[in-house]
Formats: C-alpha cells, sequence, structure tokens
C-alpha cells in the first residue's frame, strides 16, 4: 500500500494547519469494504457535512470509491481545516440528487446514520505510557507518565491493557524524602503513584527495542501477557511518551534513541497487520513535533509539546522534593483530564486548546490529517477511556449445583504408602561425600588435534620414515 | 539487614530480587523451563525477572536443598540466580497483595499500604511454595504457599525519640475485621521480657492470650490477639495495638545472633581488587559448619589459588569445595565451600580478583554506578540452648519454620552478606563524539593547508586607490603634514 505523500515543509509547522496533504490510496484497497456493514471509519466520505439534514442515503460503492479516488486531494483539504467548513448546501449539489419526497420521513433514519458515520467503531482500548528518562533529576518525565496512567485508569482503562514503561524509579530512590510517591503539584497534593501501580517494563527494561517491539507485537514468546500490546483491528490505542528529545528523535535513557522515521515505519507496520482502529499519539518533549512530522498511516492522531526548534518547559520545582514535578504541558493536560469523567462528551477541539502559549511558553501543535474523522466528533473518552459493554439479563444463574458437582470432580489423592520426608537441610555427611561429578569424556578438539599431527610430522620428518620400528 | 541494629532476623533475604526453583525430575530440559518461568514470573510480580540467563544463574551443589518434601535431591534440577539491582516498590507490592485471598480490602493486609511500609529502613516480601505433609502420618501431600513481609519502621527516628509504637502510627490505619475466608487470623506481639525483668512495657489493649514459643534458639513471649474472635472488638469498632515502655530504656542492646557475617570489597584502582567475608560464630562452647555461596558474575576475575580462610591466625581448610569457573558472557562463577566455624571465633575468607573490559554494548545506560556483585549466602544449623519441639501447623502456622528441622537441637538458618558495589573500567561513551570532533580539526587544519599550498596559485594585485575611508584619511593626515598612508 504505497502513499503518495509530499515531504515536510522545511520550516517550523504551524499549530492549527495539517503538516502534509497526503493522498492515500488506502482507501481503496482497505478490507472496509469487504466487511459486512462496513466500518463507517474506512468508509468515511470526506465532505460530508456535520448537520443531519441534508446527508443523502448510502452511495453506491462504486461511486464512493470513484470519489476518493478523484478527490483525495481537494476533499481532504475541505474536510480538515479548522476554519469554516462550506455550507451544507453546496456539498449537497455535489454529490448528486435527493430523493425528492418522503424525505421528512426518514429523516430521523438519515440522522441516526450520520451519526452513526461520526462514531467511532472501537470495542476495547489500550494505552503504552512510556517515560523513557533516568536519573534522578528527571522526576517529571516519571511524574508525566504516572499522572497519565492515572488518568487512563481512572477513566476505565484497566491495567491488563496499560503497558507502562518507566525507565527509572523514582518512588522508592533512595534520593526520594517521601518514599512510594510521586508528586504532580507542589506542596504534595497529589500522589501520581497510587497504591496499586503496576508497572510492566522497568528500568534497564525500556529499550528501543521493546518498544518497538511492544507496538509491533513482535515479542519474543515466552513475553508474559502484561508486557505484551494484544490489541486488534478494532483498539484504540493512546500512546504517550515523554523524556528529552531533540529535532526527528528521543533520547532513550541517555544512551540511545529513537528517529521519527523509525516510529513512522512502526506505526505502519501496526496499520499493516491490523493492530489499530485508531491511534492518538501524545509526545511531551523538547521539538516535539518533529516526532509526528513523518507519519503516513491512517487514522492517526498526533499531539505534541512544542514545535520544531522550541523546548518544551517544566512547571514548577518542588522544595520538599527538590526537583521539577512536571512539565508544564502535561500538567495542564492532566488539570483538563481531571474534569473529564466516563461519560462525559468532551471532544478532541477542547484537548487541542489546552495549554495555549501564554501558560505553556512553548506552542503545542497536531496532526489530523490522517485521522479520519472530523476531531470535533471524537470523545476525548474514545481514547482515554474504555469501552465496557454491559449486558441486563433478567434471568437467574443459581450457583449452588455447580458446586456440589465441582467438589466431586476433585481428584482423589494417591495416598503414599509410606510417610515422606522433608529434605534435610544441611547434610554434612552427605556432602562431604559427595562423588565428583564425572565429566563427561570429549573427544579432543581441532587445535590439539592439530598440536599432536604437528608434533608427529616434525618428528618423522627429521628422524626419517625409517625410524619407525625403533619407535613402536 | 542491619545485623548490630535488628539482631537475628527471621527471615533474611538479599538485596534486590532471588529466584531459586527445584524442577521435578519429570522436566527435560530445565534451562529452557527456568527461562520460560522467570519470564512469567516477571509478568506476575513486575519485577524485572526476565534478566535472569545463564550469566547470573548458577547451579549450588550444596546449598539450597528442598524445603518441602522431597523424594531425592539431584542438584540437576536446581537453579539459583539473584538480580541485585532490583527496585523493590509499590509495583511489586501490588501483585502480592493480589495473591492474598482477601486482597487488602479486609483482614491484616487492609495494614499493607504503600506509603507507609516503603518508609522504613528495610523491607522485604518472599512467596514460597511447597509440598507439606497434610498431617502427621504423612501420607498425603498438600502445596503450601506462604508469602512473607518484613519490614523494619525506625520508630525511634521518627517518633519523637520514644520508642513507643502503635498499628496507627505505624501503619497510619487499624484493624478493623477479619478476612472471613481466613480460617485463622492473629496477631502477635512479642512482650518477652528482657533478663528476667517483668513489667517493662505495657501493651494496650490487654490481650486475650498469650503464647510461649521457641523462636531461632530463643524463649519467647507473644501476645495474641485474635480477630476472629467476637470479643476482639467488642469495646472498639477497631483494633488498635498499643505498646509502652514503662521505663526509659539507656542501651537497647538487642542480643547479638550466634551466626552472622559480613563482606566487603577492598583493592585500589580499577584492575584488581579483594573481595573479604568475615563469618563470626559467638557461641561460646559449640562449633557448626557452614556452607557459603559465592556467586560472582564473570567480568570480576576470581584468582582461585589467592583463596583464604584463616580463623583464629590459623589456616582452616574446608571439608568440601566446589568451583564452578566462569565461562565469559555465559557463566558466573559460583564457589561453594563447607566451613567448620570453631566456637567463639571470626573466620576470614578472602579471594583476590581483576576485572575484566566489557564490551561497549554491554554496558548498562548507567555505569558509572558502578556494577552489583549479588549476596553470598550462609546455610546452618545453630545449636541451640534450648530445645525445640515441632510446632503443628494448624495450631500456629507463623512457628512453623520455613525451614523443616530434623531434631531440635539446631535450628536451619540461611543468612545473606551484604552486597558489594564495584567499578569496573568504564570508557568515556561521549568519546566517539569527540573523536569525530578532533579528527575532522586535526585533517582539515592539516590537509587543508597542504592542499592550499599546493594547488594555490598566487597572482600580482594591483594596489587600490583606497576606499572612502583611506582617501579620507589621506586628507586629514595632509593637513597634519603626516606621509599619506
Amino acid at each position: 500500500m504505497q502513499s503518495q505523500c509530499f515531504l515536510p515543509p522545511a520550516g517550523p509547522v504551524q499549530g492549527m494547519e495539517e503538516v502534509r496533504l497526503c493522498k492515500n490510496r488506502f482507501k481503496a484497497s482497505s478490507p472496509g469494504a469487504g466487511k459486512a456493514g462496513g466500518a463507517p471509519i474506512r468508509d468515511y466520505a470526506p465532505g460530508v457535512a456535520q448537520s443531519g439534514g441534508t446527508i443523502p442515503a448510502k452511495q453506491p460503492p462504486s461511486k464512493r470509491r470513484e470519489r476518493t479516488k478523484r478527490g483525495g486531494n481537494g476533499g481532504k483539504a475541505a474536510a480538515y481545516r479548522a476554519a469554516p467548513r462550506p455550507e451544507a448546501g453546496t456539498r449537497s449539489t455535489r454529490r448528486g440528487t435527493f430523493p425528492p419526497s418522503g424525505m421528512g420521513i426518514s429523516f430521523s433514519v438519515f440522522q441516526d446514520q450520520a451519526e452513526q458515520f461520526f462514531r467511532s467503531g472501537h470495542t476495547n482500548n489500550w494505552a503504552v505510557l512510556v517515560c523513557t528518562s533516568r536519573f534522578w533529576f528527571n522526576y517529571r518525565h516519571v511524574a508525566n507518565t504516572l499522572s497519565v496512567y492515572r488518568s487512563v485508569k481512572r477513566l476505565g482503562i484497566p491495567d491488563s491493557h496499560i503497558v507502562l514503561m518507566l525507565a527509572d524509579d523514582m518512588a522508592c530512590n533512595p534520593r526520594n524524602p517521601k518514599p512510594a510517591t510521586v508528586f504532580s503539584h507542589k506542596n504534595m497534593e497529589l500522589n501520581v503513584y497510587g497504591d496499586d501501580v503496576e508497572v510492566d517494563y522497568r528500568s534497564y527494561e525500556v529499550t528501543v527495542e521493546n518498544f518497538l517491539r511492544v507496538l509491533t507485537g513482535r515479542i519474543p514468546p515466552s513475553t508474559p501477557r502484561s508486557k505484551r500490546l494484544l490489541s486488534d483491528d478494532r483498539s484504540n490505542i493512546l500512546i504517550y511518551m515523554t523524556g528529552h528529545g531533540g529535532n526527528g528523535f528521543l533520547k532513550f535513557q541517555d544512551s540511545e534513541e529513537i528517529t521519527n522515521v523509525e516510529l513512522a515505519d512502526a506505526f505502519e507496520q501496526m496499520w499493516q497487520k491490523r493492530r489499530y482502529n485508531e491511534l492518538l499519539f501524545i509526545i511531551d518533549t523538547c521539538q516535539g513535533a518533529s516526532m509526528y512530522e513523518r507519519f503516513y498511516s491512517p487514522n492517526i492522531m498526533a499531539l505534541a509539546s512544542s514545535q520544531v526548534g522550541e523546548d518544551s518547559l517544566s512547571h514548577q520545582p518542588d522544595l520538599g522534593i527538590g526537583v521539577h514535578l512536571m512539565d508544564r504541558y502535561t500538567f495542564y493536560v492532566l488539570e483538563f483530564l481531571e474534569e473529564i469523567h466516563p461519560a462525559s462528551q468532551t471532544n478532541m477541539n477542547d484537548l487541542f486548546q489546552v495549554c495555549p502559549k501564554s501558560l505553556c511558553v512553548s506552542t503545542p501543535g497536531h496532526r489530523t490529517d490522517l485521522f479520519q474523522r472530523d476531531p470535533q466528533n471524537v470523545l476525548i473518552t474514545d481514547f482515554f477511556g474504555s469501552v465496557r459493554k454491559v449486558e441486563i439479563t433478567t434471568e437467574t444463574i443459581s450457583l449452588d449445583s455447580d458446586l456440589a458437582g465441582f467438589e466431586s470432580k476433585l481428584p482423589k489423592d494417591e495416598l503414599a504408602t509410606e510417610p515422606q520426608k522433608y529434605a534435610e537441610q544441611l547434610p554434612v555427611a552427605q556432602i562431604i561425600h559427595q562423588k565428583p561429578k564425572q565429566k563427561d569424556w570429549h573427544p579432543p578438539g581441532g587445535f590439539i588435534l592439530g598440536l599432536w599431527a604437528l608434533i608427529i610430522m616434525v618428528f618423522f620428518k627429521t628422524y626419517g620414515i625409517k625410524h619407525m620400528k625403533h619407535v613402536f | 539487614w542491619r545485623t548490630r541494629a535488628g539482631g537475628q532476623p527471621p527471615l533474611q533475604a538479599p538485596a534486590g530480587a532471588e529466584l531459586w526453583v527445584w524442577f521435578q525430575p519429570t522436566v527435560t530440559d530445565v534451562d529452557k523451563a527456568w527461562k520460560e518461568l522467570s519470564n512469567i514470573l516477571s509478568g506476575i510480580f513486575c519485577a524485572s525477572l526476565n534478566f535472569i540467563d545463564s550469566t547470573n544463574t548458577v547451579t549450588p551443589t550444596a546449598s539450597f536443598k528442598p524445603l518441602g518434601l522431597a523424594n531425592g535431591t539431584d542438584h540437576h534440577l536446581l537453579r539459583y540466580a539473584v538480580l541485585p539491582r532490583e527496585v523493590v516498590c509499590t509495583e511489586n507490592l501490588t501483585p502480592w497483595k493480589k495473591l492474598l485471598p482477601c486482597g487488602s480490602k479486609a483482614g491484616l493486609a487492609v495494614l499493607l499500604k504503600a506509603e507507609r511500609l516503603f518508609h522504613s529502613s528495610y523491607h522485604s516480601q518472599a512467596v514460597h511454595i511447597r509440598p507439606i505433609c497434610r498431617d502427621a502420618s504423612c501420607l498425603a501431600v498438600s502445596w503450601e504457599l506462604r508469602q512473607t513481609l518484613t519490614v523494619v519502621f525506625d520508630t525511634f527516628s521518627s517518633g519523637q525519640g520514644k520508642k513507643d509504637w502503635s498499628l496507627f502510627k505505624m501503619f497510619s490505619r487499624t484493624l478493623t475485621d477479619a478476612c472471613p475466608l481466613a480460617s485463622q487470623s492473629k496477631v502477635y506481639v512479642d512482650i518477652s521480657p528482657k533478663n528476667k525483668e517483668k513489667e517493662l512495657l505495657e501493651v494496650t489493649p490487654p490481650p486475650a492470650s498469650v503464647y510461649e514459643a521457641i523462636v531461632q534458639g530463643d524463649k519467647r513471649t507473644y501476645a495474641v490477639y485474635d480477630l476472629l474472635s467476637p470479643s476482639l472488638f467488642n469495646t472498639s469498632r477497631s483494633l488498635n495495638v498499643q505498646l509502652k515502655w514503662k521505663r526509659p530504656q539507656d542501651s537497647s542492646e538487642l542480643p547479638t545472633p550466634i551466626l552472622h557475617a559480613q563482606r566487603y570489597v577492598s583493592g585500589y584502582g580499577l584492575q584488581t581488587g579483594e573481595i573479604s567475608t568475615l563469618i563470626y560464630n559467638t557461641h561460646p562452647y559449640r562449633a557448626f559448619p557452614v556452607i557459603l555461596l559465592e556467586t560472582v558474575p564473570w567480568y570480576l576475575r576470581l584468582y582461585v589459588h589467592t583463596l583464604t580462610i584463616i580463623t583464629k591466625g590459623k589456616e582452616n581448610k574446608p571439608s568440601y569445595i566446589h568451583y564452578q569457573p566462569a565461562q565469559d558472557r555465559r557463566q558466573p562463577h559460583l564457589l561453594e565451600m563447607l566451613i567448620q566455624l570453631p566456637a567463639s571465633s571470626v573466620t576470614k575468607i578472602t579471594i583476590q580478583f581483576e576485572r575484566a573490559l566489557l564490551k561497549w554494548t554491554e554496558y548498562t545506560p548507567d555505569p558509572n554506578h558502578g556494577f552489583y556483585v549479588s549476596s553470598s549466602v550462609l546455610s546452618a544449623l545453630v545449636p541451640s540452648v534450648i530445645a525445640m519441639k515441632d510446632v503443628d501447623v494448624e495450631q500456629s502456622p507463623l512457628f512453623t519454620s520455613l525451614f523443616p528441622s530434623s531434631d531440635g537441637s539446631s535450628y536451619f538458618v540461611r543468612l545473606y552478606t551484604e552486597p558489594l558495589l564495584v567499578n569496573l573500567p568504564t570508557p568515556d561513551f561521549s568519546m566517539p563524539y569527540n573523536v569525530i570532533c578532533l579528527t575532522c580539526t586535526v585533517v582539515a587544519v592539516c590537509y587543508g593547508s597542504f592542499y592550499n599550498l599546493l594547488t594555490r596559485t598566487f597572482h600580482v594585485e594591483e594596489p587600490s586607490r583606497g576606499g572612502l575611508a583611506k582617501r579620507l584619511a589621506n586628507i586629514i593626515r595632509k593637513f597634519r603634514g603626516v606621509p599619506p598612508l
């Protein structure tokens, strides 16, 4: 699946515009056509307006496909600019004729279908939260990651669906005056470490290789489940990275880097293996916008705390702990997320407004051109919260009968014929008289054989072969 | 564990994470099973146990006999590994608490909140699984899962100079009920009188019963609070055990344990060094043997010919030595010795080593911190003054020792020494950048100069009349009467 993308512009990327205009041909060959009742995402036709009234019924597939092929460029530009939208009226004339009468009756049906187009089609949520910095003075990066972890857990994503990677241990660091705590606010108001944190990748395990393996799923077979990203094509994944970075790279643990090209390729691998439905990528480092410049896979929305050439700054030091506690961007994101509850309808546009330049000193940026839906229609809880399917049933299930059957099915232990003994902990006599292990006999190796061959050859060269009978 | 401050530890653990497993005889590939098990456990306990591989795994031949019922002990089925760099923090406590039947929601485990538990001088948690006799006749086998948590709170330094403590002060919460799934839920408070003096301390609320036991050769008295007995919560909804000392203690010396050890590294420079282990036997008249197990990583090359064991000034020959030399990047050193410790003596074991150079990719991201050498393990059957009898599992499970003992005259103890931190010769990791800068500068200056000399041609240039500034300057000079420029 090739995508013809223009290279990113050489200058700094401005906040609210798209970075690139890509003519992606993935929509033509997407499996959405094959899916029954199609994923609304994949068959999303650009330019469909938000107002419900003028949306026509489902277009015949051939017409839709031809439209995407031809109108990829311009259509997308029309859809994703944050600036004024074209009116519904003009757009409808482009689409062809409406069914003339009977429209009033099926108006609500169309509205429902339209609503369905905008709702995300994910069934589970995952989060990969990475802190890449080591050493005590990078306390704030761990606090950043843990505050996102806390918000994500609070909004419903369970620990089994969160892969948390912390490159160093701040909570139980000998330099921490309050052990087992990581604070995000001054005066130790909020302990983001909590009491039931589960860190999946710790300390030396946070490497570029492990991170890419988690994303792409190419992990050694004996990796435990809590360290795997077991997402499928209906998962919405939130990826949050923080640390020290530069123009086009992010530093891992002071010894290696990951580049934006590698990251984009990893996401493309994820797309090709259908490991995500939609992906939200947030990065809080210096020059963070450079990390999302190279993405070319669909359904990715990216946010960064600063543009290329700008530094992300830290928020506030705490005099009791002695280091900066949080970075500014994540601090304001945390404050924003604290007001979200699992049923809130806040959308992504509000998240884009978090931390303007007056508070953050750097200019946060975002990128939505690869994303199918309008950010206005994307709920925060699509990525930060979790989908929980609750089915209400009216029939009762009785458990007693099961228990009785279970107990009778317990295997009867075979009783040993004679009593068993505990092993002796320090059998001195047995140890002293332990026979030495017989070393297995190995045939002589190449070196020994060669040495002996050399000696024999030299011997016979000096003394001649006729002396052999004197040897034997 | 600080022996001088804490006395004999109830169950000691080495620094970092330790894993040892006896595999069943039916396992064909023990190494593969070991690797898979360490990976799975690293996921369960949120620890980096997946770093256990052949470079830090050893197969001891005399120590670490199985703790439970066992038919034979073929040491090929045993694997032992220590990761001294591991940190113990809340993320290890969380899965530990999840193994409890009530979690941390009811029973004694409500006290276990991470913020207080880690604000301590010593914190250790352990999980042991072993097969045990189901009853006295020992014809049927049950599996026992034993979880231990050892924490030393320093109330003296944090408690305004008084040694009084209470559950609320230590854990900032109190007990409210017992776990409904528990068949026994008790709190034991050590109120043993020292030097036969009574009435030195006072425990509130007054205990319902008192239990006497012999723990590690010492006769101790415990106040028992049974959370399952209905009379405990009659007066108040919560149980807050408090202990107050009647008289201020002048010197609070804990009795020195009979066996304790120390280890340190000496030497200077980054080439050689020496590891010394001191083992103290403070028993007045009994001698007993001790097994010392040392695991040294391959990058410290031990010189076994310099191994000396000196007791009371004389050389002490061990009854049993097993030494497995290291293979670079594959296996660590394993040294196991059975040493006889005479009564009231100090034994010093020294061995010299040389530091190896690692490849630059083998260094950790923070190599200037140093590299850890894991603790050595001492296993001994320490003779006890008082005869001990086996405690029934049903009656008081806390006092059945983890180490089954055959007779009552001695108790088994396993001690760990301190880990060592050695510095390896570390390259300057910023050197590639510096080398590139330096080389490019040298090349530019030398080669550039040569190139210029060889290829530059010289032309005669007409002297220009000078710019505007020169003409103005000449005019001024003419006025002054000075020759022009």
